[in-house]
């Protein structure tokens, strides 16, 4: 009897480590890479957390390294066999990376193109190609107007709502010294902050232009609407009563958060940084309108790609994680962590996302929003950067300036198109 | 080993020569001369980083010639070289001569002003970014607003920013420049001076006749490394016109901050390579003209 059961004893801790032993080696362990921004990180830890927990047959280990790094290695590990089988890009990269054979389709089965058009904003729609998606992202931004309550009571006006209100709040809280020098902005303006995208797919569309035409490949602002909008944006600073100054407090959004700015246009990832800010008591509400209500917006995402490298088992358990990093679930802790928006409607829009007094504006935001294609962003921005600075340095009128920067940029995306 | 055994002394002198330049000699075989070939080779192709390279000949070179911004940023190199090295080299030159004559305090001053030298360029060109600002937070502004005196835009101008710019890279540079002609003048033999005074020769002619021709290899260094530094100028550049990098409108740009931005942010890593290419071929002639005069003495 002793023995028997000594036996059975032997016998279950035997056929337990070989399922231990067994359960080890089918693990999968699959690579997922993202830059290094903390929330980003910290989201995405929660999320590798809780699909471990539903498929215990798959670990996911996460590299992160800096921004400035991370394409080179991309680049430079996938051909390689190495590197992640899940990796993250944003949207504007898309096409090198399918160029460079760098990531492959998501399978249809799982990711079938009509649920995703019909479930997804439409924006992403430009990560399909025919019926199958390259890539999807878990969150969206968009763009609204912070603005420093504390400044917008004492000057006794309201958060605007329209571009006419936007401006006389403006002017009511720009303050100057004896010599005339600005020491408070009303508004704060950088093209080398957000101020390039609310130019583009704000202004422009809302002075009934389109800033691209062609699916992005023809620039199409040097029209009626495109002078209208840059002159709306120069005449900010460039006025008989400039309401803020280029450069002023080295960057926007540095004299928003030191309290000398009244107003300020950024996208969401900017409410972290202003929670942590002591002091500095700011509201958010939705890019003002024109007078006939006409509204527009830019958004802009990252998104996930099952890499060429995984294959077999791996690419299995990266279909599975695409599937769940791109769920209602994953969305709503990206939501929570990072304060990155949802990609779709059903989690932005439910009545408590949407009605939130520091989201709420950002979700509206996306139903009318606009994601430009850039073919080099960087380079785009620095023509925006400097068709102000013709302006404002060198004299040009508004109509020469924006007609430079238009060809200018038709030759980038020209360059970039035709490769 | 009999192999070895059977060279002559003299071979095996070589044998051991080499052995112990096979380090070095690899080291700049993978770490200098590949990568080097490597550039001149992508300066001829089109490569994004990600995809196949391609050959497009002569293409890169072609587009770079008549490209207006890239002869911006060449002449912009040689202003910061033409200002910035006969500068750096007259005021270097004038506080060594005093210093020199100095005893009061003499080894804190020296360390005043090597110690610009010691910190980091990227600390330094941040907090003159800082003192440049517009009112209300700019240092110099606040001070010319408190005497009612309009500000004056440092960075934000197309005519001051490059030597707003400049100035905290040549007082960066002070430091070690001091210390290099510090040393020249004590090398100067005491006799001369004896001499000198004994003649009963002014000061001037003591300074013109004597001191500077017998500086002359000392000058000599100091034109070769600061030129080659002034001609590489970046992370003063980077770090003070990080939003608009070589900004406004490219009037601060040096060729070195051109090609970062071609290959890292446009990844355009062909074109970069070719200005890389013309870089080195600027320095090059550069330097070899400066040792050319070098030889004359």
């Amino acid at each position: 009897m002793k023995i028997n059961r000594l036996k059975a004893l032997a016998l279950a801790s035997a056929t337990s480590v070989a399922a231990l032993v067994g359960s080890v080696a089918n693990a999968v362990e699959i690579e997922y890479w993202q830059y290094f921004f903390d929330a980003r990180v910290k989201a995405m830890e929660q999320l590798i957390e809780n699909f471990e927990a539903a498929n215990p047959d798959i670990t996911v280990k996460m590299t992160h390294f800096p921004y400035a790094d991370y394409r080179t290695k991309v680049a430079a590990a996938i051909p390689a066999g190495e590197g992640p089988d899940v990796v993250q890009l944003f949207y504007g990269w898309l096409n090198d990376y399918v160029q460079a054979e760098l990531i492959q389709p998501l399978p249809a089965d799982v990711f079938p193109a009509e649920k995703i058009d019909a479930e997804f904003f439409p924006m992403v729609q430009a990560m399909k190609d025919g019926d199958q998606y390259w890539a999807l992202p878990t969150a969206v931004r968009s763009l609204a107007l912070f603005y420093n309550e504390r400044l917008l009571e004492e000057a006794g006006v309201e958060p605007p709502t329209t571009l006419d209100e936007l401006m006389a709040a403006a002017a009511a809280m720009t303050k100057r010294d004896g010599a005339g020098n600005i020491t408070q902005v009303g508004m704060t303006a950088g093209m080398t902050a957000q101020d390039h995208h609310w130019w583009r797919e704000g202004l422009v569309r809302q002075m009934g232009g389109e800033p691209y035409a062609d699916d992005y490949h023809t620039v199409n602002y040097n029209t009626e609407a495109g002078l209208k909008a840059l002159e709306f944006y120069t005449n900010m600073f460039m006025g008989e009563d400039p309401v803020t100054a280029i450069g002023f407090m080295d960057e926007p959004q540095a004299a928003f958060k030191a309290g000398l700015a009244g107003m300020h246009i950024d996208g969401s990832f900017r409410i972290g940084a202003l929670d942590k800010q002591r002091g500095l008591k700011w509201g958010v509400t939705e890019l003002p309108a024109t007078a006939d209500g006409t509204r527009s917006n830019y958004s802009s995402y990252w998104v996930n790609a099952v890499t060429t490298k995984a294959e077999g088992e791996k690419y299995d358990a990266a279909v599975k994680f695409m599937d769940y990093v791109t769920s209602d679930e994953a969305m709503q802790i990206w939501l929570d962590v990072v304060g990155e928006l949802p990609a779709k409607p059903s989690v932005g829009m439910t009545e408590a996302n949407a009605s939130n007094p520091v989201y709420g504006p950002f979700i509206r935001g996306l139903e009318y929003a606009n994601t430009t294609k850039f073919a080099d962003e960087s380079g785009q921005r620095q023509l925006m950067v400097e068709m102000v600075e013709r302006m404002q340095l060198e004299g040009m009128s508004a109509a020469d300036s924006l007609a430079v920067a238009a060809e200018a940029e038709q030759k980038l995306l020209d360059e970039y198109y035709t490769k | 080993m009999k192999l070895y055994r059977d060279l002559t002394i003299r071979q095996k002198q070589i044998a051991w020569a080499w052995g112990f330049l096979a380090i070095p000699v690899l080291f700049y075989g993978v770490i200098r001369f590949y990568p080097t070939g490597n550039a001149i080779l992508i300066s001829f192709q089109d490569w994004n980083l990600l995809g196949e390279r391609t050959w497009t000949g002569l293409d890169n070179y072609t587009k770079l010639f008549s490209d207006p911004i890239f002869w911006k940023v060449f002449k912009n190199t040689f202003v910061y070289l033409l200002l910035g090295t006969p500068v750096s080299l007259v005021i270097s030159f004038v506080i060594a001569y005093h210093l020199d004559k100095t005893r009061f305090m003499h080894g804190f001053l020296r360390m005043l002003y090597f110690l610009p030298f010691m910190t980091s360029a990227v600390a330094m060109a941040w907090v003159w970014r800082w003192f440049y600002q517009p009112v209300p937070i700019g240092l110099f502004n606040n001070f010319l607003a408190s005497l009612g005196i309009p500000q004056i835009n440092f960075l934000n101008s197309t005519t001051n920013a490059l030597p707003s710019i400049l100035a905290p890279a040549v007082w960066a540079g002070l430091g070690f420049q001091i210390i290099i002609f510090m040393a020249g003048l004590r090398a100067i033999p005491k006799s001369y001076y004896e001499a000198a005074r004994i003649d009963g020769v002014s000061t001037w002619t003591v300074l013109w006749e004597i001191t500077l021709p017998l500086l002359k290899p000392t000058i000599v260094f100091i034109v070769v490394f600061s030129s080659i530094g002034f001609l590489r100028i970046f992370d003063h550049v980077f770090n003070m016109t990080t939003q608009n990098p070589g900004g406004p409108l490219n009037s601060t740009k040096p060729l070195v901050l051109m090609i970062y931005q071609t290959a890292f942010s446009s990844f355009d890593m062909g074109y970069a390579a070719a200005q890389t290419v013309v870089l080195f071929l600027v320095l090059l002639v550069v330097s070899l003209l400066q040792l050319r005069i070098l030889k004359d003495r």
